[in-house]
C-alpha cells in the first residue's frame, strides 16, 4: 500500500461545488472525491476523501505531470481548474447546474447533475477519465449497464446514476468503473455529465451546445445572486465568496443551512475528533440570520427562520442541538468501520451523537434569531409566538441544570457560563418582544428569572482573580464563546468586565491571527489536540471592532483571511503552525463569522455600529 | 347483445381499484423496487414542469383507471359473471399488455421521451422504459403485474 499521505490531498486543496441541495468536493487533481446524493446527508456516491481505495471518485486529469491553477468564475460557484503540462494546457470546468425557477418549468432537468467541461486551450494534452461510483459510503459497487446513445446506467434501489460523455469511455472488466484516455488538441471541447434520478424515469442529460447553455445559465444564476450582495467594502471578494458558499450549503427545499457538506474530516490527523457536520446546528441560528439580512438576502433569511421554527416545533419545548435538513432531530450516530478515514484517521462517523446532548445556550440563540427576525420583518406569526413562549417557560424551568455547552464536549455536563448567559438573553429578549407587542409572556416571572441568572453569571461565571468571565462556574479556564456576549446583547463590549475578559482571552487563546476555542490541553473528553477555531478568530476581530480598536481589527482580520485557501474557503479549524486545514470543509459557521466580522468592522468605521443592536420596533397596529 | 351496466358501481370500484393500483406502484417506488411512475409518465406528455406533470398525470391516471374499469365491467357483463379471479385474469392481461406492447412503443407516443435508437434531444430527454419497462428496475414487471392483478381482483370482487 502506498504511503497514506500520498493518497490524500490536503483539505485546503479541495473546492466545493453544489446545487443548493447537495455538494461535491473537487481536488486540485480534477478528482471529485466526495459527493452525496440526493441531499447533503445522503450516503455517498464518491468517498475517496475518506477512503482512497474503497470510496470511489470521478477524476479528469492530464496523464503527464502538470501544474495547476484554479478559480471560481467571478461571483459564481462554477469551478475552473487549469492544468499546464509540457505539451499544452487543459481547462476543466465543473458545475452542478442551477437556474432560476422558471427554467425548471420550461424543460425537464435531471434531479441532480454534475457537468464537467474539458477543453484544450493550448497545444495538445493526453488526459484520462476515471468514473468509479461506490454507493452507500463505498459499500456498493453498483452494476453498470451500457445503453449506447443514452449513456451508462448504474441502477441501485430505485435510484439511477447516468454517465454520458462526448469522450469514448470503456467499462472496466468485471467492475462498474468507466475509463477513458484521449489526447485533446487545441480548440477541442468535450462535456461529461453525471446525473441522479430517483423513483421516476430518469431525465437523460444533454451534452454539446445544450450543456454549454446550461453552464452559462448556472453562471448567470450565481452572478445574479451574488450581485444582490449589499456589501461593497474592501473585503467584497471574501464576503461574496462566503455568501456564495453559504448559499451553496443551503438546502433550498427547506431553507436549512448545513454546517458543512462533509463528515469525519479530522480535527486532528490520526485523532478521534471526526464528526458528521451535514446537519444544521441551532447555535449558528442568530449569527447566520444576521449575516443573511445584513447582506440583503432577505428571502434566504426568511426561509432559514421558517425552517428554524418548523424544525424546533417538532421537539419543543425541548431543543435538540442539531436537526437534519427536513427538521428531524433523530440523527443517530454510527461508525463506518470499512472506511479507513481521511489520512487513516478513523473512525468515520455518520449521524451525530450530539443530538442527544443538552445545550442550554441554544434557547438563547434561537430566541435571539427570532428577535433578529422581528427586528427586520416587524412581524411574528401567532404560532411562532406560542412556540417562543413555550421555550421561555422551558428556560425558566431548566437553566439551573448543567449542560454540555456550546462546544458539545464529551466530558460530561457542567455549569457553563455561556449557556447561563444565553438563558438570561433568551428571557430578556422575550420580555422585549412582549413589550413591543409581538407576543405575550409572564414578564414578571421572566424578569425575575433573568435577574437571578444574571446574578449567578456575574458571581460565579466571572473570575475576579483572572479578571475574566470563565468557561464554567467557579472555574479558571477561558472560553472563546464568551466573546459572543456583546453580540447577543448580554453586555456591552466596552463594559469593564467584558473588556478585561477580551484582554485575557486574546492573551491565552490567540496565536498568529487565529484563536483557539479553549486552551489547548483542555479536557473535553477526547484525547487528541485540535487546531485553532476559524470562527473564534473572527469573533476576536469583531471584538476589536466593537471596542473601537479598528486598526488592530483590520490587521487581525487580514491575517486570518490569509489562511483561506486559494479559493477563499475555510475549514472548521486551522493548524496555526502549518496553516493546514482541519475538520469539515467548507465550514458554514466560519464563513458566517467572516461576514459578521467584516460587517462589524465596516459599521464601526462608519460609526453605525449601534444599528446592529437596535431594539425591535413596537408592533404596528 | 344488450348490457345492463351498473355504471355507478363501475365508477366507484374503478376509482377504488385505481387508488389501490397507484398505492402499490407508489409503494414499489418508495421501497426502491422500481422507478415506474404512471402519473409522471402521463403528465410529462403534457408539461415539462415536474410538479405539474405529477399533479396532472395523477388526475389523468385516475381518469384512465375509471375508464378501464368500464371496459372490465363490459367483459363481466358480456360473460354475465363477475368474480375476483376473473377480474384477476383480466388484470394479468392488462398488465402484460402494458408491459409488453405499450411500454416498448412509448417512445413513439410520448413527446418528451427519448428514442430508443438515438441519444436524447432538447425536446426528448425522458428515459424510455424498454421491454417490460425493465429499464426502470428489474422488479418493474412483477410490480406492475401485481398492481394490475390487484386492480382486476377488486373490480371482479366488488362490481
Amino acid at each position: 500500500m502506498p504511503d497514506a499521505d500520498d493518497r490524500y490531498a490536503p483539505i485546503e486543496d479541495y473546492a466545493v461545488i453544489g446545487d443548493c441541495a447537495s455538494a461535491a468536493l473537487v481536488g486540485k487533481n480534477g478528482s471529485i472525491d466526495w459527493l452525496c446524493w440526493p441531499r447533503f446527508d445522503s450516503p455517498s456516491v464518491f468517498a475517496a476523501l475518506l477512503d482512497a481505495e474503497k470510496g470511489g471518485c470521478f477524476q479528469i486529469r492530464p496523464v503527464d505531470d502538470f501544474t495547476v491553477e484554479r478559480r471560481y468564475l467571478p461571483d459564481t460557484n462554477v469551478l475552473e481548474t487549469t492544468f499546464t503540462t509540457d505539451t499544452g494546457v487543459l481547462r476543466l470546468t465543473d458545475v452542478m447546474p442551477v437556474a432560476e425557477r422558471a427554467a425548471y418549468r420550461r424543460e425537464l432537468w435531471p434531479t441532480h447533475e454534475i457537468l464537467r467541461k474539458i477543453e484544450c486551450v493550448e497545444g495538445s494534452v493526453e488526459m484520462n477519465v476515471v468514473c468509479d461510483p461506490r454507493l452507500e459510503y463505498g459499500q456498493i459497487d453498483p452494476p453498470l449497464e451500457d445503453r449506447g446513445p443514452h449513456g451508462f446506467f448504474y441502477n441501485h434501489k430505485g435510484a439511477v446514476l447516468i454517465v454520458r460523455s462526448e469522450l469514448p469511455l470503456t467499462q472496466s472488466r468485471g467492475r462498474g468503473a468507466l475509463y477513458g484516455q484521449q489526447t485533446l488538441h487545441e480548440g477541442e471541447r468535450h462535456f461529461l455529465s453525471l446525473t441522479f434520478d430517483e423513483g421516476e424515469p430518469a431525465v437523460l442529460p444533454l451534452l454539446g451546445d445544450h450543456a454549454e447553455r446550461k453552464l452559462a445559465r448556472s453562471i448567470d444564476y450565481w452572478r445574479d445572486w451574488a450581485g444582490r450582495c449589499a456589501y461593497e467594502g474592501p473585503y467584497r471578494d471574501a464576503v461574496v465568496r462566503s455568501a456564495l458558499t453559504l448559499k451553496l450549503m443551503t438546502f433550498a427545499p427547506s431553507g436549512a443551512i448545513v454546517a458543512a457538506p462533509t463528515t469525519s474530516l479530522p480535527e486532528a490527523i490520526g485523532g478521534e475528533r471526526n464528526w458528521d457536520y451535514r446537519y444544521c446546528w441551532l447555535r449558528d441560528a442568530a449569527l447566520t440570520l444576521r449575516a443573511l439580512y445584513e447582506l440583503g438576502y432577505e428571502a434566504e433569511g426568511r426561509a432559514f427562520f421558517s425552517w428554524l421554527l418548523h424544525a424546533t416545533r417538532l421537539t419543543a419545548p425541548r431543543l435538540s442541538v442539531l436537526y437534519d435538513v427536513h427538521g428531524n432531530s433523530n440523527v443517530e450516530e454510527r461508525t463506518l468501520p470499512h472506511l479507513e478515514g481521511y489520512r487513516q484517521s478513523p473512525p468515520v462517523r455518520v449521524g451525530n451523537g450530539a443530538h442527544g446532548q443538552l445545550q442550554l445556550d441554544t434557547y438563547g440563540e434561537l430566541i435571539s434569531a427570532a428577535y433578529e427576525f422581528v427586528r427586520r420583518e416587524e412581524r411574528l406569526d401567532s404560532w411562532h409566538a406560542r412556540l417562543l413562549k413555550s421555550l421561555g417557560d422551558e428556560v425558566c424551568e431548566r437553566w439551573r441544570e448543567p449542560d454540555e455547552g456550546i462546544w458539545e464536549v464529551r466530558s460530561g455536563r457542567h455549569h457553563h457560563t455561556f449557556s447561563k448567559a444565553m438563558c438570561c438573553v433568551a428571557l430578556e429578549r422575550l420580555v422585549a418582544l412582549h413589550e413591543a407587542g409581538y407576543l405575550r409572556v409572564n414578564t414578571d416571572r421572566y424578569r425575575d428569572e433573568a435577574e437571578t441568572i444574571r446574578a449567578a453569571v456575574e458571581e460565579q461565571g466571572y473570575n475576579e482573580e483572572m479578571e475574566s468571565y470563565v468557561a464554567t462556574f467557579d472555574g479558571d479556564r477561558v472560553d472563546a464563546s464568551l466573546l459572543l456576549l456583546p453580540f447577543y446583547g448580554y453586555t456591552e463590549a466596552t463594559a469593564p468586565r467584558m473588556k478585561s475578559t477580551f484582554v485575557r482571552h486574546h492573551e491565552e487563546l490567540a496565536q498568529d491571527g487565529l484563536l483557539y476555542r479553549y486552551p489547548p490541553g483542555t479536557d473535553d473528553g477526547l484525547s487528541s489536540e485540535e487546531g485553532a477555531f476559524g470562527i473564534c478568530s473572527f469573533w476576536d476581530e469583531e471584538m476589536f471592532a466593537r471596542l473601537g480598536r479598528l486598526e488592530e481589527a483590520q490587521e487581525n482580520l487580514d491575517r486570518t483571511l490569509a489562511y483561506a485557501n486559494d479559493l477563499g474557503l475555510f475549514a472548521e479549524e486551522i493548524d496555526p503552525e502549518t496553516g493546514a486545514f482541519l475538520g469539515n470543509f467548507p465550514q458554514a459557521f466560519t464563513h458566517v463569522g467572516l461576514i459578521n466580522a467584516v460587517l462589524t468592522l465596516q459599521k464601526a468605521r462608519d460609526g453605525t455600529l449601534a444599528t446592529l443592536d437596535e431594539p425591535v420596533e413596537h408592533v404596528r397596529s | 347483445m344488450t348490457f345492463a351496466l351498473d355504471v355507478g358501481s363501475a365508477l366507484l370500484w374503478g376509482l377504488f381499484a385505481t387508488g389501490v393500483l397507484t398505492l402499490l406502484m407508489a409503494t414499489g417506488q418508495g421501497m426502491g423496487w422500481s422507478r415506474m411512475s404512471f402519473p409522471f409518465m402521463i403528465g410529462s406528455m403534457i408539461t415539462s414542469h415536474r410538479g405539474r406533470a405529477m399533479a396532472l398525470g395523477f388526475a389523468l391516471h385516475l381518469g384512465f383507471g375509471v375508464v378501464f374499469a368500464l371496459l372490465y365491467v363490459l367483459v363481466f357483463e358480456s360473460w354475465q359473471w363477475s368474480v375476483w379471479w376473473l377480474g384477476g385474469l383480466l388484470g394479468v392481461f392488462h398488465g402484460l399488455f402494458i408491459l409488453i406492447v405499450v411500454m416498448p412503443m412509448l417512445p413513439d407516443l410520448h413527446p418528451r421521451m427519448a428514442s430508443k435508437h438515438h441519444g436524447p434531444t432538447p425536446t426528448r430527454q425522458l428515459e424510455p422504459p424498454g421491454f417490460m419497462a425493465l429499464n426502470y428496475g428489474r422488479n418493474t414487471p412483477a410490480l406492475t403485474l401485481a398492481a394490475h392483478v390487484a386492480y382486476g381482483i377488486l373490480l371482479g370482487a366488488f362490481y
